[in-house]
């Protein structure tokens, strides 16, 4: 091993040879590039493969320009009603001792932990017709199942740890020093929470909003067992997907699918920000501790 | 905790909104149909409601939804509101009837010709030149054979092929339920994939390049054919067949619910029309009228078929003794092996 460079302090940190290094790099790359880059390049070469009027034609048709609302819409009710919620249960969880606490860390994983199509069916046994209150909501009329409603429940239920996983582990990290002073400072409980907790906890927030952004718009699964794929109607993107792709549409499908694949490009990048911003406030806060 | 029940109410909150909004003041009504229909019913809408417009002045909108049969029969059954369904095989509708009371147990009986505008029958669909020679149902159980279908469990297609290969070994063993049993175990040991629909198995065998021979419905073969130009296939009618006959029905308690039994009735009805018929024969399904049928006599082939009510004793009785669980599809098919 060559001296010079065994003294820089990166390198120190391991004693493999050159040649292991290289093999294990050139392993991860190629997998990399076989199981997640190919395929995404191949989502957007398959989306053009007609042209790119054929792209834009297959996103203006009426049934994609619904998915796409529909989605939206999805995403707007579920995202803030989960932050809120993540907030709400990491707060608790992090600065207040209750009986049960493990449980309700425990329970929240829930959703991760379950098929997507089971998170489904437990809807289908509440709300539907055979279901619990399923007879009462079709004598009032009240659609759930089968309608925008359940949509909303299931992709809630599938993306509630999200935020919550995120905030946990920083809030309990940070203690509740800060508040206590804010408080003893004579500052309310809104007060404490927007000059105190928020600024402290808003790039793993942020993160874990993306993430369940990401989430609530391209769940397959547990959407698909309560959408009842009306066209036009109760189809979100990723069935849109299927059902153009079923149809002999591929370019079409692949055009939408492009679209999730740009989301979830949007995702990483974001992500990739907020951690370099971590990390600057890391360092400077080192430094600051330093001097 | 007050966060907690905030969120609760809001959450109940929105549900009600959302609820109540799905109340809209043009006519809608949905058709909750099975998986190759999809062409036809979007054209057949497209007539009907301009049909009903010259009629009635009034504007109609017709959603639909597409699956694979047992699937669909599931979610009305589970509430997605069909007005009618047009489904692949009268065993799903029965379903439905039984599990709901939304319909009368005699719904087949209301519509003429078993309550089916429009039969069809299975075919197989092999690559160009027939390079194996598949020729009938005997050569899909020699050696090196892949043959493609759905899962008769999940798609109403598959039902049909499993019973249009059952009767076709019944009649060339006479009836030796031995051989029969052999004959169908080593065809579903020719079975690389079960798709849970037949369009399923169609993009299996047509994009994804995969078996010999899809076995398929004779609409869903030429469909597919049209549509894909770019890789070449035949048709191959076996023999024997089956007389696959898809059903639709009106939900009548959901009809009424949404106040379109007229709509609803008139649209069935429209399917036996010159108009529906001429459409179905151009989506090629045949045509229940015979005038229309005499016209498309080129497309479709005479074959020799068996019904369900005639060599099976009726649906309840096919689906008990060879899809139900334990059933002899489930004695035949292992998968793996």
């Amino acid at each position: 091993m060559c001296p010079a460079k065994a003294t820089s302090v990166k390198q120190s940190a391991t004693s493999d040879p050159w040649w292991t290094r290289f093999v294990l790099i050139s392993i991860a790359l190629a997998f990399l590039c076989a199981f997640l880059i190919l395929p995404l390049l191949l989502v957007f070469s398959q989306a053009l493969a007609e042209g790119i009027s054929a792209y834009f034609r297959a996103l203006k048709d009426p049934d994609a320009i619904a998915a796409i609302k529909l989605t939206l819409l999805v995403a707007m009710a579920a995202v803030p009603l989960n932050t809120l919620f993540g907030i709400a249960v990491a707060w608790s969880v992090a600065k207040f001792h209750f009986p049960g606490k493990g449980l309700v860390v425990t329970i929240i994983d829930l959703p991760l932990s379950v098929s997507p199509v089971i998170s489904g069916l437990i809807y289908m046994l509440l709300f539907g017709a055979q279901g619990y209150i399923g007879p009462w909501l079709i004598e009032h009329n009240i659609r759930i199942i089968f309608a925008l409603p359940g949509i909303i429940l299931v992709t809630l239920f599938v993306t509630v740890p999200y935020v919550a996983r995120e905030l946990i582990p920083l809030m309990q990290e940070q203690g509740s020093e800060e508040e206590e002073a804010a408080l003893l400072l004579g500052a309310g409980g809104w007060r404490t929470f927007f000059q105190i907790t928020l600024p402290n906890i808003k790039w793993g927030l942020l993160y874990g909003v993306i993430q369940c952004n990401a989430r609530a718009m391209g769940e397959f699964g547990a959407v698909s067992v309560v959408s009842g794929h009306i066209r036009g109607k109760t189809n979100t993107l990723p069935l849109q997907v299927e059902i153009l792709y079923n149809e002999y549409s591929f370019a079409a499908a692949f055009a939408v699918a492009s679209l999730l694949a740009f989301l979830a490009l949007v995702t990483l990048v974001v992500k990739q920000f907020i951690e370099w911003q971590a990390r600057r406030r890391e360092d400077r806060a080192q430094q600051e501790h330093q001097a | 905790m007050a966060v907690h029940s905030g969120v609760r109410g809001l959450v109940g909150a929105i549900i009600l909104i959302l609820g109540c909004a799905n109340f809209t003041m043009a006519v809608e009504m949905l058709n909750v149909s099975y998986d190759p229909t999809r062409e036809f019913y979007e054209a057949f809408n497209k007539a009907f409601i301009a049909d009903w417009k010259a009629k009635t002045g009034e504007t109609v909108i017709i959603n639909q939804s597409h699956g694979g049969s047992g699937k669909q029969a599931r979610s009305v059954i589970d509430g997605l509101e069909a007005d009618v369904v047009t489904l692949a095989l009268a065993y799903d509708i029965d379903a439905i009837a039984a599990k709901t009371q939304w319909m009368p147990p005699d719904w087949q009986k209301r519509l003429p010709n078993n309550s089916c505008p429009y039969t069809s029958t299975i075919v197989f669909l092999v690559r160009k030149g027939n390079p194996k020679l598949i020729k009938d149902w005997g050569d899909l159980v020699k050696p090196g054979i892949e043959v493609i279908m759905p899962n008769p469990k999940t798609s109403g297609g598959a039902r049909w092929i499993y019973l249009a290969a059952w009767a076709f070994a019944r009649e060339k063993f006479t009836g030796d339920e031995q051989k029969i049993r052999a004959f169908m175990a080593v065809l579903f040991k020719n079975v690389p994939v079960l798709d849970s629909g037949a369009r399923g198995s169609t993009t299996t065998f047509v994009q994804r390049g995969i078996g010999d021979v899809l076995l398929t419905w004779e609409n869903e073969a030429f469909l597919a054919m049209e549509k894909m130009k770019g890789s070449p296939m035949e048709i191959a009618v076996p023999s024997f067949s089956i007389r696959a006959e898809p059903p639709v029905a009106l939900i009548e308690k959901m009809a009424e619910k949404h106040t379109t039994q007229a709509l609803a009735k008139a649209y069935l009805d429209h399917l036996y029309s010159d108009t529906g018929q001429e459409l179905a024969a151009r989506y090629f399904y045949r045509p229940s009228s015979p005038a229309i049928a005499a016209k498309h006599a080129d497309r479709f082939v005479n074959v020799k078929m068996c019904t369900i009510d005639g060599d099976f004793g009726g649906w309840a009785q096919a689906q008990k003794i060879h899809f139900d669980d334990g059933g002899t599809f489930d004695q035949l098919y292992q998968p793996g092996k």
